[in-house]
C-alpha cells in the first residue's frame, strides 16, 4: 500500500501521514505504527484515491491504519492483563457501566440502608449523606491515580517504540506544536474543508461535534478540580449552589458532552463502513456511550437532587463515572494519548527537516 | 445514480460522458436552465473518464494565490503550447482556449473543486498549474455531488451506442441502460466521451499486433464509440490517427487503469536496452519532463514492444520510487538473466558504453551537466556515469498509452464540424474527443483539463442556448 502512496502523492495536501510517508522510502514496523495513530480518519484519502476498491490494487488506506490503529493500542496496553478488553469494546462497556454501578448501589444499600437511596437528601450533608465523603474520595483518588499510571505507561511504550527519545519530548519543538494541531483538531480539517464522513462529501460537522466531546470533557474535568479545591482547600462541602463555579463548569461541559456525543453517535449510524477499520465501531460507540451516560446521569442529578430519587441517581453516576475511569486505558480514550504523541513526533520530523 | 428518471421524456440537452469535460457542460447547461441528462459508461466506482487520473489544471492567471505560486500569462502560456506542439493545429481555437482559460480556477472552486494549499516547504506546487487537492478523482466527486445538487440527471453503466444525426442536426441517442436499449431524446447533444486508446481493436488498425502489448494508463471505457459514429456520421476529423501520448511505463503495470504510479521516471539515471539487450536511444537527451512522452512511442517501436532500463546502486534515490521493485542483481550477466536477454550481448552493450563515457566528475542531475558518452552510437549526451558500482537494477518499459489525437472538428462555439466545415447546429463537442484541434502532438501538463473545462463550458452554454431559441 505505502509504495502505491509513495509514487502516487495526490493526497499530500490532506494531512500530516502522507508527508510523513514522503519522508521515508522504507517502511519499518514502528514508522507505521507511528502513521497509524497520526491517522486522524479523516478519509479525504479513501474517496480521492484513484486505486480505492474495485480498483485491482484495491487501496484503503484509513482502513488498513484504523485496524493497524487498535493493534498498537493492544501491545502498548498496561497492565497486559487488560489488553483484550480492546477487543470486546461492546460487553466491556456494558459490564463497565453496569458493575461499578451495581456496586455502588449494592454498598449504599447494605451500609446506608434503603432510606439513603430513596429520601429526600438536600441539603448540607445531602451527596455524602449517601456515600459517606471518605468512601467517595478516597477511591476515585486511588483509581485516578492508577489511570493516569496506565495512560502515562502507554505513551511511554508508544513513544520508545517509535524511536523517540525523552529529551525529544522536552523541547518545545514537540509539545506545543502538537497541543496546537490537537486543540484545533487541525488534521480533521482535511486540508481545509473537512473530512469524508460520514460519506464522500466533504462536512465540517464530525470536527465541531468532536470539539464538542472534547472541550465538554475539558469542562467537567475542570469542574472536579474547582469542586476538589473548593472542598479541602476552602472547606466548602458539595453540593453546590446552581450559580457556583463547579456547577456552571460541570452543567456547560454536560451539556456539551450530551451535544458532541449524540451528533458523534448519530453520525456514525449513518457512516459509509467501507473507510472503516473492522472492530473500531464497537470501541467508538462504546466510549462514547459512557460519555453520554455520564453526563445525562450528571444533569438528572443537578435537576433532581432535591427529590427523593437523589440517592439512587447519586449511586448510579458515581458508579459510571468509576466504569468510565477503569475503562479509559484500554478503550477509544486511548487515542488521544497516541494521536498526541504522533503528533509530537511529527512536530519533532518537521522540525528536524527545515533545520536541513 | 438519480433515481426515477423517465427515459421516455425529451430532454433539453443530453451530455455523453462522465468526465471533466462532461460534467463541466452539464453543469453550464442546467446552470443556463437546460432540463440535462449525463451518461456516464462506467460504473460509479470507475466514474470520471481519464479525469479521475489527472492532478492539475493549466489556466492563465494575472496573479499568484495560496495555491498558485505566481503570475502566468497568455503569452507564456502561448509559448509554452507552442513548444510541444505541431503545426496543423487550428491557431485560432487554441487562442481562444487560452484567453477562456483566465481564471478558471475560481470556476472550478465555485463547483465544489478544492485545490491543494501551500504546505510547508511548497511541497509541489507550481506557478501554472493549479493542483487538485487528493487528486482529479476528488474533484470528479465534487463535480458529480454538485451536478447532482443542481438537477443534472446522471445515469451510470448507460452506454450511448449510436446517435440519430441527421442533415439537420441531433435527434435522438440510442442508449444502453440496464441491458435494455432505449431511445433518448434531446434538443442537444454534448459528446464528451473521450478518445479511443482503451479500444486495443481500434489501435490495432494502426498499429497491427504491436497494439496488443501497450498498456492504458487510464479508464478501460475509452472505447471512442462516439468518435466513430461522428466520423461516420459525416464529422471533419483532426488529429494524426495513428499518434498517442504515452509514456514508458513499468511493464508490470496493470492493462488499465494503471495511472500516476506505474510510471518510471528512471530512464536519464542509466540505459535502455531492447530485447536484443541494445540501446537504441539518447537516455540522456533533455531532462526528463522534457523528454518522457516519446519514450511511449520509442519503446512502442522495439521488437515486442518492450525495453529494460539499467542503472547501478549510484543512482538509487535520484528519481521517484516506483510502485514495483526493481530487478537486483549483483552483476551485469546476472541482471541479464533476470531479465530474460541475452547475458553476452547485454556485457558488451554496457562494457562499450562504459569504456565511452566521459567528464565522469561533472555529474549533476539537476543540470545539462557535462557527463556524456564520446563516439557512442547512439550517444548518452547528459548523465552518462558508467554502470560500474552493483548492485544493479533493471525496470522492464513498455509503451503506456495515455491519450489518443485523433478526434472531430469543431468551432469557437464547440459545434462539430461536417467534412463541408458546416456545424450540425446542436451536436457540440468537448474534451479529448476534439483535443486534437488545439494539440495534435506532445502535451502540456494539465492542459486536457484546461481544454476540457474551456469547452466544457462553451459546449454547456451553447447547447442551453440552443434549446431555448
Amino acid at each position: 500500500m505505502m509504495t502505491v502512496c509513495n509514487a502516487c502523492r495526490y493526497c499530500e495536501g490532506f494531512c500530516a501521514v502522507f508527508p510523513a510517508m514522503e519522508r521515508r522510502l522504507t517502511f519499518s514496523d514502528p514508522d507505521l505504527k507511528y502513521l497509524a495513530n497520526l491517522c486522524h480518519n479523516c478519509r479525504g484519502c479513501y474517496y480521492a484515491c484513484q486505486y480505492a476498491p474495485p480498483h485491482e490494487f484495491a487501496l484503503n488506506v484509513p482502513k488498513a491504519l484504523g485496524e493497524l490503529r487498535l493493534e498498537t493500542w493492544r501491545e502498548f496496553a498496561w497492565p497486559r492483563f487488560f489488553r483484550g478488553l480492546f477487543r470486546h469494546g461492546g460487553p466491556t462497556v456494558w459490564l463497565a457501566a453496569a458493575v461499578p454501578a451495581a456496586i455502588v448501589l449494592l454498598l449504599v444499600l447494605v451500609f446506608q440502608g434503603p432510606g439513603a437511596l430513596i429520601h429526600l437528601q438536600a441539603g448540607r450533608a445531602g451527596f455524602y449523606g449517601v456515600i459517606p465523603y471518605k468512601l467517595m474520595v478516597v477511591p476515585f483518588s486511588g483509581l485516578g491515580l492508577l489511570v493516569l499510571a496506565a495512560l502515562l505507561v502507554e505513551f511511554a511504550r508508544f513513544w520508545r517504540e517509535t524511536g523517540g527519545r525523552l529529551a525529544e519530548l522536552a523541547g518545545p519543538g514537540a509539545l506545543l506544536p502538537a497541543i496546537w494541531d490537537a486543540l484545533r483538531l487541525k488534521y480533521l480539517d482535511g486540508g481545509g474543508h473537512g473530512c469524508n464522513y460520514p460519506d464522500d462529501r466533504f462536512s465540517h460537522n464530525r470536527r465541531w461535534l468532536h470539539h464538542f466531546v472534547f472541550y465538554g470533557f475539558l469542562l467537567c474535568f475542570l469542574s472536579t478540580t474547582v469542586a476538589a479545591i473548593l472542598e479541602h482547600l476552602l472547606g466548602r462541602r458539595a453540593p453546590y449552589r446552581f450559580l457556583s463555579w463547579p456547577v456552571v463548569l460541570g452543567t456547560m461541559g454536560g451539556l456539551s458532552l450530551l451535544v458532541g456525543t449524540g451528533g458523534l453517535l448519530y453520525l456514525k449510524g449513518k457512516m459509509d463502513p467501507r473507510p472503516a477499520a473492522s472492530g473500531a465501531s464497537e470501541l467508538d460507540v462504546g466510549f462514547l456511550v459512557m460519555l453520554f451516560l455520564t453526563s445525562l446521569t450528571g444533569l438528572l442529578l443537578l435537576i433532581l437532587r432535591q427529590t427523593p430519587v437523589m440517592g439512587l441517581l447519586l449511586a448510579v453516576h458515581v458508579g459510571i463515572v468509576a466504569g468510565l475511569f477503569i475503562t479509559l486505558p484500554y478503550g477509544k480514550f486511548v487515542h488521544a494519548v497516541y494521536r498526541f504523541a504522533a503528533l509530537a513526533r511529527n512536530a519533532v520530523e518537521r522540525s528536524r527537516e527545515e533545520d536541513h | 445514480m438519480t433515481p426515477g428518471l423517465d427515459l421516455s421524456r425529451t430532454f433539453d440537452v443530453l451530455v455523453v460522458g462522465g468526465g471533466n469535460a462532461a460534467l463541466c457542460a452539464a453543469m453550464t447547461a442546467r446552470e443556463a436552465g437546460a432540463d440535462v441528462l449525463l451518461l456516464e459508461c462506467s460504473p460509479r466506482d470507475f466514474r470520471g473518464g481519464n479525469s479521475r487520473h489527472t492532478r492539475n489544471m493549466r489556466y492563465v492567471h494575472a496573479r499568484g494565490n495560496h495555491y498558485l505560486t505566481g503570475p502566468y500569462l497568455e503569452d507564456e502560456f502561448r509559448d509554452d503550447l507552442r513548444r510541444v506542439t505541431g503545426s496543423g493545429i487550428n491557431e485560432q481555437l487554441a487562442r481562444m482556449t487560452l484567453k477562456k482559460s483566465e481564471n478558471l480556477g475560481a470556476w472550478v472552486e465555485g463547483r465544489g473543486g478544492v485545490f491543494q494549499p501551500s504546505m510547508r516547504g511548497t511541497l509541489h506546487l507550481s506557478r501554472t498549474n493549479a493542483f487538485f487537492l487528493g487528486g482529479g478523482k476528488a474533484l470528479m466527486n465534487a463535480y458529480y455531488a454538485t451536478a447532482a445538487r443542481l438537477g443534472v440527471g446522471i445515469l451510470y453503466e448507460a452506454e450511448a451506442t449510436d446517435l440519430d444525426i441527421r442533415e439537420d442536426g441531433f435527434v435522438s441517442a440510442a442508449v444502453l441502460y440496464q441491458g435494455v436499449c432505449e431511445t433518448v431524446r434531446a434538443g442537444a447533444v454534448v459528446v464528451a466521451s473521450g478518445g479511443f486508446q482503451a479500444n486495443i481493436e481500434w489501435l490495432r488498425e494502426y498499429w497491427g499486433p504491436a497494439a496488443d502489448r501497450f498498456i492504458v494508463r487510464g479508464t478501460p471505457y475509452d472505447q471512442g464509440r462516439m468518435l466513430r459514429v461522428l466520423l461516420d456520421r459525416g464529422a471533419r476529423p483532426v488529429g494524426d490517427p495513428r499518434s498517442f501520448h504515452g509514456v514508458a511505463i513499468d511493464a508490470r503495470a496493470p492493462r488499465f487503469d494503471g495511472g500516476i504510479v506505474t510510471r518510471l521516471d528512471v530512464v536519464p539515471f542509466g540505459i535502455v536496452v531492447n530485447k536484443e539487450a541494445r540501446r537504441f536511444y539518447d537516455e540522456g537527451e533533455e531532462f526528463w519532463p522534457k523528454r518522457y512522452a516519446i519514450w511511449g512511442r520509442l519503446v512502442a517501436g522495439q521488437p515486442d514492444q518492450v525495453a529494460y532500463s539499467i542503472i547501478d546502486s549510484k543512482s538509487m534515490g535520484l528519481f521517484m520510487p516506483s510502485v514495483f521493485p526493481p530487478f537486483e542483481a549483483g552483476s551485469i550477466r546476472e541482471m541479464a538473466g533476470l531479465l530474460d536477454i541475452d547475458p553476452d550481448t547485454l556485457e558488451e552493450t554496457v562494457a562499450g558504453f562504459n569504456r565511452s563515457t566521459t567528464n565522469l566528475d561533472r555529474f549533476d542531475p539537476a543540470i545539462l551537466d557535462e557527463c556524456h558518452t564520446r563516439d557512442l552510437t547512439p550517444p548518452k549526451s547528459h548523465w552518462a556515469r558508467a554502470l560500474d558500482t552493483p548492485p544493479f537494477y533493471g525496470y522492464p518499459l513498455r509503451p503506456g498509452i495515455t491519450f489518443t489525437y485523433l478526434g472531430v472538428a469543431v468551432d469557437e462555439r464547440a459545434r462539430v464540424l461536417k467534412t463541408d466545415e458546416r456545424p450540425w447546429p446542436n451536436v457540440f463537442a468537448a474534451g479529448e474527443i476534439m483535443s486534437g484541434n488545439i494539440l495534435d502532438k506532445g502535451y502540456l501538463a494539465g492542459f486536457g483539463m484546461t481544454i476540457g473545462t474551456v469547452f466544457g463550458r462553451i459546449a454547456g452554454k451553447e447547447a442551453a442556448r440552443h434549446i431555448s431559441r
